[in-house]
Formats: structure tokens, C-alpha cells, sequence
């Protein structure tokens, strides 16, 4: 074997046990996007939902259920009651078809509420998550009549220590879904609405990046047709829907 | 003849009724205020289908007519006629007055009221009601400089640019609370380019009747002489604010009626609405304009003080059902977020809303209405706002003949 022979074999080989040493990091760091509780969240994602009527069964409401359990709103529907999601029926005036779908903050591109909010309190994260920073909210009440889908409501009454760690709330203050805040900064990748539909079975949420296209939310986005409520008012929301 | 501004006596019983029944009203008001800061909301008939409801009917009717009270003093300012100039100072405490009556009331109804100084720290630029806190203030500046400079001979010469000032201000006011419903894209009621000039057309009315009213009751009660001629021009242009208003509401529903997805709305408001049709008809239509332009029109009426009186607080009445109207009744009727459909859910996302005024939202509305009066009777006691005379011979106008 001559010398440059030799040279070349290795070479060669220490070429390819450094991109093999190399390589998956790189590979991990590309497909992880991996971020330490300390980094701060980015426009790289866009959290949000995809519902599926035909898949919402009437009279469920395992994902209302699973809502107020993980963000610790209590059921109750009194007219002064926050409720975070809410099951809707909807029946075509004109043809009497029925849907069912749930219903909660659409976590617009433009949310209206974050546009009328005098202190900045309603704010959307880079991810796009709209948000009340209870800290600073008012009590106004003007992102609630804002707001195209009366997705916030006002706690009108004391909350007699109910407020889980996880989830701060406040009496006076204005609130709405979070989109699971919270177990997406775990890293969980889901809210508690899609886990309760789908280990009811019925497949009906689908949380996703819309901004990743090799996540099953935007592809499903991208095969099959579907529709933002209130499209007219091009609020790019975060939430879309199928069936309707 | 020379026109001597002096303060009231203010000691007789009469006037310390009047001080201590106001000054009652308002310890309600903040009875009530507290006791909704204590319990929330819940003690309230708000709800999160009716987000803003008695305390913003007072609150917006006083915000409005603040700067509709300007308007006397403008029109002897920037307009130039000298039968208001003496009616000027009055008019700026007016507005101040009833602007902090207004903002008392819209403060203590925050969900927060403890934190009213972050609407300070905290400014986000693309709020109207951020706008609005800018504005506010503005204005409070610009009246308070407006009375300073008529008052006080030495800044005298500055009065005009401070009116002026004052009279820009106050259009860019109105334009901003007007606003604040106008640009809620999503409510079937607003989201028109319409409102914010309808309430500066409101304000206007808003603001001579309530104008009208304090001069009739400070001259009356005070025994000062007040001349036809003045009270003659200030109902002349209360008529024609009122039918101004009347003006634009029937343009503003008529735009909304081109529309065929507003028909449910405007037949909620204009035919089967209940309490907010009733409202609109017998409250804003017939007693907030048509009697009260009849009482300062007809001519067996017109040169009546007490009618002249009464149509100033039949506006009054009529606005504050207007605001009802368009604050309460634009809520009450549901949020259409999918069109074509009938919509069931647990959140009343169907049938109308109920709406039961608590008596605390009341009294909040009411005190802060009594704090705005109760300024103005305080302040024409230790002030000199008020000219001794608004006898016609003193303004000038018909000079006795040889």
C-alpha cells in the first residue's frame, strides 16, 4: 500500500467518524427545535387547532370537561360563569343540517381583543398565543366586546383559593383559553381539549404548528378543505374547522 | 353696561340642601362602588353576555355631554359672538365637571378598579381606549387653561388660543369615544364610520341641554335676572342639535337596514326588542326629541321658561335612553358568529340577552352624575363664574331707546 494510499483511507475515515459524531446533532437540533425552559418561545412555531365537526359528537363534552380540570374554571353556566370552551349545535336555517363543534378562543393572527386592550394586557405570544396578563388586566371588559367569538369572560366573584399553580386567575380580571399555555411550555405538544376527544375516541381536535409543514396538522390543512368562523373578517386565526 | 362676574352666596338653606343631597348621592355611588370592588361583579346585573351596562349608560352620557358642554363657550370663542362670552366660564366648569363625573363612574366599574393607575404605566398605542386616556386628560388641560385665561385678566389675551384649542380638542374627544363602539368590528350594531360623528352630533345636544338646565336652576335659585334673549338662543340650539341627532340616527339605521344581515338586529331594535324598542321609540325618539323639539319650536310653548326647561330635561331623559340603547341593546342582542345558523350552546350564544340593572350599578351612575353637579354648585360659590346678570338690557342687545 503506498503512502498516499494510506493517506487517503485515512482521511477518508476520520472525514466520515467526525460527520457521523456530528451529523445527528445537527439532525436532532434541525428536527427538535428544541428550547430550554429559559429561551424565550419564537414566530418558528404557531400553535393551533384543527376541529373536525363531523368527527364532534352531540351531547359529548369530554373536552369542556378536560378544560376546566386542567385550568381549574369551574363548570357551572350561569350567565356571570366563565367558561373557557363551550359545546355549540348549529342548525342550518335554511336546510336544518346540524353540526356540533366546540368552540373557544381562536387565537387570531389579528386578534381584536389584543388591538383594544388599553394597557397591553390581552397579548399574543410570538407563538401565536393570545393571552391576558393578569398582572396588568383592568377589568375593562373591552376585549369582550371585541372579541367576534365571545371567547373571554370576566370573573365576576371571588375564587376562593380554586386557582390551580399552573394556572393563574383573578377575580376582576378578563380570561379565555390558553391554548394549554402551560403543557405547551412542558413540551407536552397537545392541550387538554385534544387528549380528552381522543381518548373519547372521536378525533375531533388536532392540535399542531401550523407553521411546521411535516406536522399532521398542517397537512391535513392542506389536503382537505376547511374554514375559519368569521373568515369575513380575515382575523387569520389559529383555530380552524372542518364540516362547516 | 359692564358685566360683574361674582361668586353665589351659597348659604342659603336651599343651597346647602342641594350640596348635601348631591353630596349623599355620592356617598352612595361609592357605597356601591365598593361594594362591587369587595365582591365582583357578581353583585351586578352585568354578565358575560352584557359586559358594560348602567354605570357606562351615565358614564358615556356624561363624557359626551362634557364636551357638547363646551360648546357655549366655543361659540363665543372661535365663533366669535359676544351674548355667549359672558356664559363662557360656566360652560368650561360644566365640562370639566361632568368629564369627571364620567370618568369617576367608568373607573369604579373596572373589574379592577384598584389598578386604575396601570391604565397609566401600561399604554398600548393601538387601544381607543388608550386614545382615550390621552384625550381625557387633554381635555381636562385644555378647560382648565380656557378658565384660567378668562378668569384671570392678566392672561387674558391668551383665552382665544386656549379655546380654540379647547374647541379642537373637544371634537377629537368626541371622535374618540365615539370610536370606542365604532370600531368593534365584530358587534352587528357598530363598526361604522358613522358613530364617531353621530356622537359629536349627540354631544352637542347632550351638552346644551345639561347647560341649560344648570343656567335655569343656578339663575332661578340664585335670584339673578336671566334675559330671554339668552335662554331664546340656547333653546334655538338645542331644537336644532335634537333634530340633528334625530338626523343621523335615521341615517345610521337606515345604512344598517341596506344591509340584509342586519335586519334581525335593526328589527330587535326598531320593532320587537321589548324594553330596548320601547326605549328607542317612547324614550329617545318621542320624549328625547320629538316633545322637546315641539316645547322649544311651537310657538304657544316656545316663549315659556318652564317649557323651555322641561324640553332641556326631556333630553336629557332621552339621551340617557339613547345610550341605553346603543350601549345595552347592541349587547343584548347576540353576537352572530355563524351566520345562517341557530346556534345552542351552555354560553347564551342564542336568544336575546337578560340584562337586570343591579341597584348598585344605579347608584354608582347616579353618584357620579351628583360629584359632576355637586363640583359645579361648589365651584360657582367660591369661583367668579357666574355673571351677575344675564339680563338682556346688560348683554347689550336692545339698546333703550332714545
Amino acid at each position: 500500500m503506498s503512502f498516499d494510499h494510506y493517506r487517503r483511507n485515512f482521511l477518508g475515515g476520520v472525514l466520515a467518524a467526525g460527520g457521523t459524531a456530528v451529523l445527528p446533532g445537527v439532525l436532532f437540533y434541525e428536527i427538535a427545535h428544541g428550547r430550554s425552559p429559559e429561551e424565550g418561545v419564537t414566530s418558528r412555531n404557531r400553535w393551533g387547532l384543527l376541529i373536525d365537526s363531523t368527527q364532534c359528537a352531540a351531547g359529548c363534552d369530554a373536552c369542556v370537561t378536560a378544560c376546566s380540570t386542567e385550568n381549574g374554571w369551574a363548570m357551572k353556566t350561569g350567565p356571570q360563569d366563565p367558561q373557557w370552551i363551550r359545546k355549540v349545535e348549529l342548525t342550518n336555517r335554511s336546510t336544518g343540517q346540524k353540526h356540533n363543534l366546540p368552540l373557544m378562543c381562536q387565537h387570531c393572527e389579528h386578534p381584536p381583543c389584543v388591538d383594544v386592550c388599553p394597557t397591553g394586557a390581552s397579548f399574543k405570544r410570538a407563538d401565536g398565543i393570545v393571552l391576558v396578563d393578569r398582572h396588568i388586566c383592568i377589568g375593562c371588559r373591552y376585549c369582550m366586546m371585541a372579541c367576534p367569538y365571545k371567547a373571554r369572560s370576566l370573573v365576576h366573584e371571588d375564587l376562593r383559593d380554586t386557582q390551580l399553580a399552573s394556572v393563574p386567575r383573578g377575580k376582576g380580571c378578563v380570561e379565555s383559553c390558553t391554548l394549554c399555555v402551560q403543557k405547551i411550555d412542558a413540551g407536552d405538544n397537545t392541550t387538554a381539549c385534544a387528549e380528552a376527544c381522543k381518548s373519547e375516541g372521536h378525533q375531533a381536535i388536532l392540535f399542531g404548528d401550523l407553521n411546521d409543514p411535516a406536522s399532521e396538522i398542517a397537512r391535513k390543512l392542506a389536503q382537505f378543505s376547511s374554514r375559519e368562523i368569521r373568515a369575513d373578517l380575515e382575523l387569520n386565526t389559529g383555530v380552524r374547522y372542518q364540516g362547516i | 353696561m359692564h358685566i360683574v362676574n361674582r361668586e353665589i352666596e351659597g348659604r342659603s338653606p336651599g343651597y346647602w340642601a342641594l350640596l348635601g343631597g348631591l353630596g349623599l348621592l355620592a356617598l352612595l355611588g361609592l357605597l356601591a362602588a365598593f361594594t362591587m370592588e369587595h365582591h365582583g361583579h357578581v353583585v351586578t346585573g352585568m354578565n358575560n353576555q352584557i359586559v358594560w351596562g348602567l354605570p357606562h349608560v351615565f358614564a358615556v352620557f356624561m363624557i359626551v355631554a362634557a364636551s357638547g358642554a363646551l360648546n357655549v363657550a366655543s361659540i363665543a370663542t372661535v365663533f366669535g359672538k359676544k351674548l355667549y362670552k359672558p356664559m363662557a366660564p360656566l360652560s368650561a366648569l360644566l365640562a370639566i365637571a361632568l368629564l369627571a363625573g364620567g370618568l369617576m363612574v367608568l373607573m369604579l366599574d373596572l373589574g379592577r378598579a384598584d389598578r386604575v393607575m396601570v391604565a397609566a404605566t401600561y399604554y398600548n398605542p393601538k387601544s381607543v381606549f388608550a386614545w382615550n386616556v390621552l384625550l381625557y386628560s387633554g381635555f381636562f388641560g385644555f378647560a382648565a387653561a380656557y378658565l384660567w385665561t378668562m378668569m384671570d385678566r392678566t392672561v387674558n389675551a391668551f383665552s382665544k388660543y386656549a379655546g380654540f384649542g379647547a374647541f379642537i380638542w373637544r371634537l377629537i374627544l368626541t371622535t374618540g369615544t365615539g370610536s370606542i363602539f365604532g370600531f368593534l368590528i365584530a358587534r352587528q350594531a357598530f363598526g361604522s364610520a358613522l358613530v364617531a360623528p353621530m356622537f359629536i352630533v349627540f354631544s352637542l345636544a347632550y351638552g346644551t341641554a345639561v347647560y341649560l338646565l344648570v343656567l335655569l336652576a343656578a339663575y332661578g335659585w340664585s335670584q339673578r335676572p336671566l334675559g330671554d334673549e339668552v335662554v331664546r338662543r340656547l333653546k334655538n340650539l338645542l331644537g336644532i342639535f335634537l333634530a340633528t341627532s334625530f338626523f343621523f340616527v335615521v341615517i345610521y339605521h337606515m345604512t344598517s337596514l341596506y344591509y340584509a344581515k342586519n335586519w334581525p338586529f335593526e328589527r330587535f331594535i326598531l320593532l320587537n326588542g321589548g324594553v330596548y324598542t320601547t326605549l328607542f321609540w317612547v324614550g329617545q325618539v318621542l320624549i328625547g326629541y320629538v316633545i322637546p323639539m315641539v316645547l322649544v319650536f311651537a310657538p304657544t310653548t316656545r316663549g315659556r321658561r318652564a317649557a323651555v326647561g322641561t324640553a332641556a330635561g326631556l333630553a336629557v331623559l332621552g339621551a340617557l335612553a339613547q345610550m341605553y340603547v346603543t350601549i345595552i341593546g347592541s349587547q343584548a342582542f347576540p353576537l352572530e358568529i355563524f351566520p345562517g345558523y341557530e346556534v345552542t350552546s351552555s354560553f347564551y350564544d342564542s336568544g336575546i340577552h337578560e340584562y337586570d340593572p343591579s341597584r348598585w350599578e344605579l347608584m354608582l351612575g347616579m353618584g357620579g352624575l351628583a360629584v359632576a353637579l355637586a363640583m359645579v354648585a361648589f365651584a360657582v360659590k367660591i369661583l367668579r363664574l357666574l355673571p351677575e346678570s344675564l339680563a338682556d338690557e346688560v348683554l347689550s342687545l336692545h339698546p333703550p331707546k332714545a
